[in-house]
C-alpha cells in the first residue's frame, strides 16, 4: 500500500489496499490496525477500503455512507465485512447491515472492542468519567477533539465539555513512547488525569478472523 | 465581530435596534454585551419576562434554527448559550419577584451511567426561557432519583437525556418502572440525546423524542396544552 497520512485517513479515507475477494469496509481510524493485522496474519483474502474517519464527528452520516459504499463495492467482491461498531448510531448501523446482509463488529465503539467487549462492559459505571483515546485519535487529537470542539479558539468552553470527566485513558494498540507522551499531553490540555492501557488489537482481530 | 460593530454603543440604540443587536451578540456568544443589553432594557422599564422572551429567547431561536440547519455547530451554540446564561442570571431573581407566567414544570436529568449534560443543559435553559419551571437532577441518575423527584416536585414533564448507545436503554428501565408503579400516564415523558431517534423513543414508551432543545420546547408546550385541554374537558 502506498503511504497514506493520518490526515488523509481522517479527511478522505482509503481507496483500496490489497487484492483479496473479501472487502473490509472500515472506518479510517482503524486503517493502520487492520493493515497490521492483515500483515501479521497473512490474510491474503482481504482487501481494505476506508471511509473518512471524520464521519465520527457526525455519527448520523455513518449509516448512509456505509450503505452507499456497500452498494458501490458489492458486485466486485465475494463478501463485505463492515469494520464499524455501533459508533453512536443508536442501533441504526446494525439494522442497516442486517438489511444489507453484511456482518459488522459487535460492540458499542472501538474503545470497547479494543479492550474486549466483555471486559469493557464488565467495568459498568467504574469508567463513566473516563475519556478514551486510541493510537489514531492521539495522533489526530487536534483534528478530532480540539478543533471541532472549538477549543483552539475558545478554551473557555473546556469545562462545559469536560467538566464531568476525571481521567483520560490512552488505549495503546502499539508500544510507542512518542505517542504515550503525546497522549499525556492531551490529558494535560484537557485538565484530566492520565492512564495508559495497552490493549493491542483486542476484539478487532477476532472480528476480522471471521470476515 | 467587525471593527465597525465594536464601535456600537448599546445604550444609544433604540429598543428595536438594541434587540436586533442583542440577537447578533447572542449569535456571536458575547456574554458581557448581552448582560449590558439586558440591564439597559430593564432600565428602560421593560418587564423581565419581556426581556427574556423578546430579546434572549428570540435570539436563541435564531441560533437553534441555524444549528438545526447545519449553519452553526456545537461550539457556537455553547458560546451563545453561555451568553444567554449571563442574561438569565440577571433576569431570574426578577422573574421570581414579578411572577412571570408559568407554562408548566419539568424534571430533567441524564440517565445512569452517563455524565454528558451539554444537551440537557441547553434544554433546561430553553425550557426556562419558554416559561417552564425546571428541576435539573444533573447527571448519572438511577431510576430512584427520577421517581423521588416526580413524587416531590409533581412536574408535568419528565425529561431524560443520554449521549451513549450503552446508556440510552436505561430510559426504558425508568419508563418500565413508572408503568409498574402505575404512574406512567401521570407524566409527559420526553427523551433526547445524540444516538436516539424517533423509533427508539416510541419503542421504549416515551411520549416523544426531541431532536434538539428547540424541538423539546415546542413539543413540551404542545403536550402541556393538550394535557390542560383534556383536564378541562374531563
Amino acid at each position: 500500500m502506498a503511504q497514506i497520512s493520518d490526515t488523509e485517513l481522517t479527511e478522505t479515507g482509503l481507496d483500496r489496499a490489497g487484492d483479496g475477494r473479501v472487502l473490509i469496509l472500515a472506518c479510517g481510524a482503524l486503517a493502520r490496525e487492520i493493515i497490521a493485522l492483515i500483515k501479521l496474519n497473512a490474510w491474503q483474502h482481504l482487501t481494505l477500503t476506508c471511509l473518512p474517519a471524520k464521519l465520527h464527528l457526525y455519527p448520523d452520516q455513518i449509516v448512509t455512507a456505509v450503505e452507499e459504499a456497500v452498494h458501490k463495492h458489492r458486485d466486485q467482491y465475494d463478501r463485505i465485512f463492515v469494520a464499524y461498531a455501533d459508533c453512536g448510531t443508536g442501533g441504526l448501523l446494525e439494522t442497516k447491515c442486517r438489511e444489507l446482509g453484511v456482518e459488522m463488529i459487535a460492540g458499542p465503539h472501538c474503545y470497547s472492542f479494543f479492550e474486549g467487549n466483555t471486559a469493557f462492559a464488565a467495568k459498568g459505571d467504574d469508567d463513566i468519567t473516563t475519556f478514551y483515546l486510541t493510537d489514531f485519535l492521539v495522533k489526530q487529537f487536534d483534528a478530532f477533539v480540539w478543533r471541532p470542539m472549538g477549543l483552539d479558539k475558545h478554551p473557555e468552553l473546556l469545562p462545559m465539555y469536560f467538566g464531568n470527566y476525571e481521567k483520560l485513558v490512552y488505549q495503546a494498540q502499539t508500544d510507542d513512547p512518542d505517542l504515550t507522551e503525546k497522549a499525556q499531553d492531551c490529558a494535560t490540555r484537557l485538565g484530566l488525569a492520565f492512564e495508559r492501557r495497552f490493549t493491542g488489537y483486542g476484539d478487532l482481530e477476532t472480528a476480522l478472523q471471521s470476515a | 465581530m467587525s471593527d465597525e460593530e465594536d464601535d456600537i454603543i448599546l445604550s444609544e440604540l433604540d429598543d428595536e435596534e438594541l434587540v436586533q443587536q442583542m440577537f447578533d451578540d447572542l449569535y456571536d456568544g458575547l456574554k458581557e454585551e448581552i448582560e449590558e443589553g439586558v440591564n439597559i432594557l430593564l432600565e428602560r422599564g421593560w418587564a423581565p419576562y419581556r426581556v427574556l422572551t423578546e430579546a434572549l429567547v428570540g435570539g436563541m431561536t435564531i441560533v437553534g434554527n441555524d444549528f438545526r440547519d447545519g449553519i452553526l455547530f456545537v461550539p457556537e451554540v455553547l458560546l451563545a448559550a453561555n451568553a444567554m446564561k449571563g442574561g438569565m442570571a440577571i433576569l431570574k431573581p426578577l422573574l421570581a419577584e414579578t411572577g412571570a407566567p408559568r407554562v408548566g414544570k419539568m424534571v430533567i436529568g441524564t440517565v445512569k451511567g452517563d455524565i454528558h449534560d451539554i444537551g440537557k443543559n441547553l434544554v433546561s435553559m430553553m425550557m426556562e426561557g419558554a416559561g417552564f419551571e425546571v428541576v435539573d437532577l444533573g447527571i448519572n441518575n438511577p431510576v430512584e432519583n427520577y421517581l423521588e423527584a416526580l413524587e416531590t416536585e409533581e412536574p408535568d414533564i419528565l425529561g431524560m437525556s443520554a449521549l451513549l448507545t450503552t446508556t440510552m436503554p436505561y430510559m426504558k428501565v425508568v419508563i418500565d418502572t413508572m408503568n409498574e408503579k402505575g404512574i406512567r400516564d401521570d407524566y409527559i415523558v420526553l427523551v433526547g440525546g445524540a444516538p436516539l431517534n424517533e423509533e427508539f423513543g416510541k419503542a421504549i414508551g416515551a411520549d416523544a423524542y426531541c431532536r434538539d432543545a428547540a424541538v423539546a420546547v415546542e413539543t413540551a408546550k404542545e403536550f402541556v396544552a393538550r394535557k390542560h385541554n383534556q383536564m378541562a374537558a374531563g
